[in-house]
């Protein structure tokens, strides 16, 4: 506890932030970029959202109801885009900026003036993005994964600020990614050596790994488009000697890792919150550290699984179904050592924990179908229907968004010193649980029946399922603005919280007051 | 901050815009590895350059016949009308065979086309070789006119015994005619 005094003291000698608009526009400080960063994901959330409520709508009967086949095709892209690039991503910065440096004892991040740069790209590159709405020709249509030659051939004029925009999102990440490297690597606290880091730090650390091995060839992709459409090259046109295969083959080298990128540091916070309320020590962390690797290392081996239906050879589908399966081996090795966590733990249910082991359960199932997707004779019967849609959103939804739910209800009370009321914390929990549940259970059904993906309309047969996947869609949406609710509610008026927070957290974070002054850590503490 | 860290910082830096720099090379580097890894493997259905036959490989192995199909087709919107004078031959591996394909521009304008040849199943590529054939230059032709466009191949010897069926597919491509003046000529 004298910890927390001696920090408490040595703030009083800092300044504390800015007034006024300036002190969001030039801050370098990790909490004020954090914050910026979470505030922002959440508004493209909701965009995101209004964009997928936009084509429940269309779907929630067969015909044509509210828009052109076009205006869906726009939506659909766009919904992915945002909430890939602009919601699960910078979610996961915005934790990091906020946790890593409390969590290593690190007195900021290590780079904070590009960390400024790197979170105020953001509104520029989504503005030029969502501007493409309203351009001639409308927005990108081509779906999140803009396969050419749709993208470059096909596309509508936009594609170019669209590239542009993917350009930009890339170098924010990369800066992002160098930024919590950097930390990580060299401001830890003395003492803390990476096998005593907790799992958030190691899980972003790698993601971080991954997201500058990966983003590159992501920006390479989109430059080759780029050159394609105004240069006359033709790395994608047959014509010229291109091949639109090749587009893929290098748009999932990026797109795999991408995955990972969205899902490892939900792995990290929930490998946080499940020992608190088990009231145990988290079972396995090294097989934790070892398992998040190889998962790392074997997402760069797998990449044609998207693709064994445009006519790679029979060695290729066995190669990339077989590394697939393989990662399932990792995968349960850390879901079996969250479910050893919670065995005879004594364990209570408080929102963040709801919202973990709603992550265990769900991401499983949609682990699961992701083995069946893995097989590639079946894949031929799955490729391109709502299936597909069914796994990524259970791996998504549930995934990454619960993951960051769980974080924001854990640290809240750290952040902004206030505790959420716990009522409201489980309406939305719940809520959202059924909501998600609704929305995307059926869409295995319906892919299974058939119905293809990225379509306004479809057969008759399909309609009761499109109809409650519609519902618990509206359900679902709609919940995120009581979460809205109860994060304002904490921060102006919930009951104070103590400096530990939870009966039994651990961690440097925990350590100093709530809510976490404006400077923590100038004096590294000592680790044991 | 110390300086010390400051310095740590500056070359952990260094190191991860080197990868950025080196990933990012790496995605136009995938361009010429997978043509490559294709040419190597045959996989993409792509049939080698122009084949030079050696003296002495003309003597055709009367045991097998293979049957060789042509296929065309026309890109999205180009007009041609593009066929094979002959759908399908059979041959005897070693035997140089000629097959003439007919192309007509019905439009009002010059155009310029490109054929890109794909071969299946892909087993075959590497012993499939075009002598002679019109999918190595492009093809200009006037406003209505029609021309034959002669292929050439031998089908080689070495043909893996369960092979018995190729099938050489055509697709024919629109060339915007101000990148293609320059080639004009010769493929004229």
């Amino acid at each position: 506890m004298s910890a927390v005094v001696e920090n408490e003291l040595k703030e009083d000698n800092h300044h504390g932030p800015a007034a006024g608009i300036g002190r969001w526009l030039f801050t370098t400080n990790h909490k004020d970029i954090g914050s910026m960063y979470l505030w922002f994901s959440f508004a493209m959330f909701l965009v995101g959202g209004c964009m997928a409520l936009t084509i429940r709508a269309e779907l929630f009967q067969p015909g044509l109801q509210m828009m052109e086949p076009g205006f869906f095709n726009q939506m659909t892209t766009m919904h992915g885009l945002i909430m890939v690039f602009g919601a699960v991503m910078p979610a996961f910065v915005g934790l990091a900026n906020w946790l890593i440096p409390m969590m290593i004892g690190a007195p900021d991040m290590a780079l904070p003036r590009m960390n400024n740069w790197s979170f105020w790209i953001l509104p520029f590159a989504f503005t030029m993005l969502l501007s493409t709405l309203f351009m001639e020709g409308g927005a990108p249509n081509f779906g999140w994964t803009f396969y050419a030659p749709l993208s470059t051939t096909y596309a509508p004029p936009s594609v170019t600020f669209f590239i542009f925009g993917v350009h930009m999102m890339g170098v924010s990440s990369i800066m992002g990614a160098i930024n919590v490297i950097a930390t990580i690597l060299n401001m830890r606290a003395p003492g803390m050596s990476y096998m005593k880091m907790p799992l958030f730090v190691w899980t972003w650390l790698i993601t971080a790994f991954l997201l500058i091995a990966v983003m590159p060839v992501l920006a390479g992709v989109v430059t080759m488009m780029l050159m394609d459409i105004h240069f006359g090259t033709s790395f994608f046109n047959a014509a010229g000697g291109g091949d639109p295969v090749l587009f893929q083959h290098v748009f999932w080298f990026f797109g795999h890792p991408e995955v990972y990128i969205m899902i490892l540091p939900a792995f990290g916070v929930v490998s946080q919150i499940i020992p608190t309320f088990s009231r145990k020590k988290l079972f396995g962390y090294h097989s934790m550290v070892w398992a998040t690797s190889s998962i790392a290392l074997l997402s760069f081996l797998v990449w044609a699984h998207h693709m064994f239906t445009v006519g790679i050879p029979l060695m290729g589908e066995l190669f990339f179904m077989y590394a697939t399966m393989l990662i399932a081996v990792p995968t349960g090795v850390k879901v079996f050592n969250w479910v050893a966590t919670m065995f005879k733990g004594s364990i209570t249910f408080e929102t963040p924990m709801l919202f973990s082991i709603a992550f265990v359960i769900l991401f499983s199932i949609g682990g699961f179908s992701g083995l069946m997707l893995a097989i590639a004779p079946s894949d031929f019967q799955y490729h391109d229907t709502y299936f597909v849609v069914a796994h990524f959103h259970y791996v998504l939804v549930p995934g990454a968004i619960f993951g960051i739910f769980a974080a924001v209800y854990y640290w809240l009370p750290k952040w902004c010193g206030n505790m959420y009321s716990e009522t409201l914390g489980k309406a939305h929990f719940w809520l959202s649980f059924v909501g998600m549940n609704l929305a995307f259970f059926p869409m295995h059904f319906l892919g299974l029946a058939g119905m293809p993906r990225r379509i306004p309309d479809y057969a008759l047969q399909f309609a009761d399922f499109n109809w409650i996947s519609s519902i618990g869609a509206f359900m679902f949406g709609f919940t995120q603005l009581l979460f809205l609710y109860i994060v304002i509610h904490t921060i102006r008026s919930g009951k104070k919280a103590t400096a530990a927070v939870w009966e039994s957290a651990e961690g440097l974070e925990w350590t100093i007051p709530s809510p976490a002054p404006y400077h923590t850590f100038t004096t590294p503490p000592e680790v044991k | 901050m110390s300086s010390p860290s400051q310095s740590k910082n500056k070359r952990t830096v260094w190191v991860a815009l080197t990868v950025v720099v080196g990933m990012f090379g790496f995605g136009f580097a995938l361009v010429p590895l997978y043509n490559v890894f294709c040419e190597l493997t045959g996989i993409n259905g792509k049939t080698g350059p122009k084949y030079v036959l050696q003296s002495g490989e003309l003597e055709a192995d009367l045991t097998r016949v293979i049957k060789v199909q042509f296929v065309t087709q026309n890109n999205d919107s180009m007009p041609w009308h593009f066929k094979p004078e002959i759908r399908q031959v059979e041959v005897h591996p070693g035997e140089v065979m000629q097959v003439d394909f007919i192309a007509r521009n019905p439009t009002s304008k010059d155009m310029v086309a490109q054929a890109v040849p794909s071969l299946s199943p892909n087993e075959g590529t590497d012993y499939f070789h075009k002598v002679e054939c019109f999918c190595f230059t492009q093809q200009a032709l006037k406003a209505g006119e029609e021309t034959r466009m002669p292929l050439r191949f031998v089908v080689d010897k070495d043909l893996p015994e369960y092979l018995t069926k190729l099938t050489l597919s055509y697709t024919l491509f629109d060339q915007p005619i101000n990148e293609s003046t320059a080639i004009s000529g010769d493929a004229g």
